[in-house]
């Protein structure tokens, strides 16, 4: 196997508070180049903050985070400034995540000069073929955020993640925003722009049908851990953790002949202030197996019978349901 | 064949825009009859008038700058809501006709306890006195899942969970069990194992209760496993009415096969989706003929010059507003 361009070791992230928020608990993920890993999970489930953290823009409490072998949480800040320009983000909400007093063009412009990556006679054109590059029109570049719909508003967002020409990009619920006939145009040019320059992703979200169309691998996040990860097609079409299973189960399918049994979980998510002691996900799960051990001891993220490829964080993840 | 409960006659609910640029027509000649009992599905993405449809009917249109143009017609059990009086209106408003929104935060009170406001329509409606309503007000918390209903009367909506507070949305539209509930994206802002549970609820407190639902979703998922009948909105118009099972099993409609081959399928291995291409126009200035024209992979010259009507196939349940319908052989194979 190919050495991970991305290695996450045991990332904590707690907020300060009596007792602490603990949005991620030890989470361990590692990504190869050229690759989508998608990170899934519900609100509250630390999969925002994942993504966050590991481009430092917030501080982690522990653990370690690889970049290309390199130590990002060990960095100093002129080498943090070189490594952004590797590493990129692209937000959920085009609406705030674009300033609105910037046309586009400047927009774009900004990363260029702050990296200083093109020679001012040459601006002109490297915009231009950004925009083209996300599917826009040389006009744009004149334009307001306010001027545009959502969907080219969050091509923006991606043009301006591509100026600096990152390896990686965590995409954090791109296309939640969007309405489904340009979630899907966006969705396709993601998928364009990483075979032409072979990007790797972190896609975040928390659509289980959205990521299946993008991502090669899949992570499930539930109260600040990973509950369940494998090759994507493992996942959905064998899904081990019962929270996983439930999940998959509630997405309505646009069918109305579906016979898929819809497992209806109770209660709500637990606060990441106050996880439940034992596995997380135990007071909710519907289990037939669920025992004591599951009040008491919380279980490992482990390589299930399956494949070494696909590991579940359940004592009974072999059991039928 | 039974009466409709709710009858919507060329609705057309208009916008005067800032700096006068124009009036966007948001709802645009709308049509359709709910029957009691049913679940109507209204389905469209941002922008197609969806939800002026449904504010409309209540009439919560801010005028102005809204205002519903003469000649619309929104009928309730015979009686036109558009020509009541102010009086007449608030009796079936909330009473007969009740309202569930996308986002229970910001349609909650904040300072009054979610009893408080529950029995609010008790008490305006049936005359309740204040211990009766909240006596019924913990009855509603209990009857749509809440636990410790008797604690939980006495919380504040911020005190609540998303999930929670949509029960509580519940419970106050259906206090006065209307025989009408409008349910406006009514799990949109909530996560997909909540959604379930709220979709799971509606059922039951449909059945249980006996009323017609007029389900607005931009979801086909959520219409495929809820509605009876479905609404097709695109550009202030209807364009395409059906069974939920004659809708998914055969779209008449260029842009309803284009909206579900965009959907991302969980049962779909990794691949190109099928997107439609450009977006939706502006409602001050709608395309000329069919609306859809600009976008559509078939269009030939009269969709550009001439609107269709809805056109019916068969025994005329299934209609589309589209000359695809009249004209099949114009249909490209090799699009979509």
């Amino acid at each position: 196997m190919t050495a991970p361009l991305l290695d996450m070791q045991n990332l904590v992230k707690h907020y300060p508070g009596h007792p602490p928020v603990r949005a991620v608990d030890g989470v361990s993920l590692a990504i190869a180049p050229g690759q989508t890993l998608g990170l899934v999970g519900e609100s509250g489930s630390g999969k925002s903050t994942v993504g966050r953290t590991i481009l430092r823009l917030q501080e982690p409490t522990a653990g370690r985070v690889l970049f290309g072998g390199e130590d990002v949480f060990a960095l100093g800040t002129a080498p943090l400034r070189a490594l952004r320009r590797r590493m990129q983000i692209v937000f959920q909400d085009p609406y705030s995540s674009l300033n609105p007093r910037m046309t586009v063009g400047r927009t774009l412009r900004e990363p260029l000069e702050i990296h200083r990556l093109v020679p001012p006679a040459q601006m002109e054109a490297r915009v231009t073929a950004l925009l083209d590059e996300v599917g826009l029109d040389t006009a744009f570049a004149g334009r307001y955020p306010h001027e545009l719909s959502g969907g080219q508003r969050q091509r923006v967002g991606i043009a301006r993640a591509l100026s600096v020409e990152p390896r990686f990009i965590v995409c954090d619920e791109p296309v939640s925003a969007l309405d489904v006939s340009v979630q899907a145009q966006v969705l396709n040019l993601l998928a364009d722009l990483q075979r032409k320059r072979s990007l790797t992703y972190l896609f975040i979200a928390h659509d289980l049908a959205v990521v299946r169309h993008i991502a090669d691998q899949v992570a499930v996040m539930y109260l600040g851990r990973i509950v369940e990860r494998a090759p994507a097609a493992a996942i959905y079409t064998g899904p081990r953790h019962p929270y996983t299973r439930a999940l998959l189960s509630a997405v309505p399918e646009p069918n109305p002949r579906a016979t898929r049994e819809r497992i209806v979980l109770s209660g709500d998510i637990p606060s990441p202030a106050h996880p439940p002691a034992g596995c997380p996900f135990h007071p909710r799960c519907p289990h037939p197996k669920k025992n004591d051990r599951c009040r008491t001891e919380a279980p490992a993220l482990r390589a299930t019978s399956d494949s070494p490829a696909h590991l579940a964080a359940c004592h009974f993840a072999e059991e039928p349901m | 064949m039974t009466e409709p409960l709710l009858r919507v006659r060329d609705l057309k609910t208009y916008f005067v825009t800032e700096q006068g640029r124009g009036t966007a027509r948001a709802v645009d000649g709308v049509s359709f009859e709910l029957y009691p009992g049913e679940t109507l599905g209204i389905v469209g993405e941002s922008g197609c008038g969806k939800t002026v449809t449904s504010l409309s009917i209540l009439r919560l249109i801010p005028e102005p700058p809204g205002h519903i143009r003469p000649g619309s017609v929104i009928e309730f059990e015979g009686r036109n809501l558009l020509t009541l009086a102010p009086a007449e209106l608030r009796a079936i408003r909330g009473n007969q006709i009740a309202m569930v929104f996308q986002e229970p935060m910001t349609s909650l009170n904040p300072v009054f306890t979610v009893g408080d406001q529950i029995a609010e329509a008790a008490i305006i409606h049936q005359g309740m006195s204040r211990k009766a309503a909240r006596a019924r007000a913990i009855e509603m918390l209990t009857l749509v899942g809440i636990p410790d209903p008797a604690e939980r009367v006495d919380h504040y909506p911020h005190q609540l969970s998303g999930g929670m507070r949509q029960r509580v949305m519940i419970a106050m539209a259906l206090v006065c069990h209307p025989k009408v509930l409008i349910a406006d994206e009514p799990t949109t802002a909530l996560d997909v194992t909540i959604q379930a549970q709220i979709l799971e609820l509606l059922d039951r407190l449909q059945t249980e209760l006996g009323m017609a639902v007029l389900l607005i979703t931009h979801d086909l998922g959520v219409v495929a496993g809820q509605a009876d009948r479905v609404v097709v909105m695109y550009a202030g118009q209807v364009v395409e009415t059906a069974s939920t099972t004659g809708l998914f099993d055969g779209p008449l409609h260029p842009y309803t096969e284009g909206l579900m081959a965009a959907v991302p399928r969980i049962d779909a291995p990794k691949s190109r989706l099928q997107a439609i291409p450009g977006q939706v126009p502006a409602a001050t200035a709608w395309p000329s003929g069919c609306r859809f024209h600009p976008r559509c992979p078939h269009a030939w010259t009269k969709c550009t010059i001439e609107e269709p009507p809805l056109l019916g196939l068969g025994d005329g349940d299934h209609t589309a507003r589209c000359w695809l319908v009249q004209e099949p052989g114009r249909r490209k194979r090799d699009a979509q």
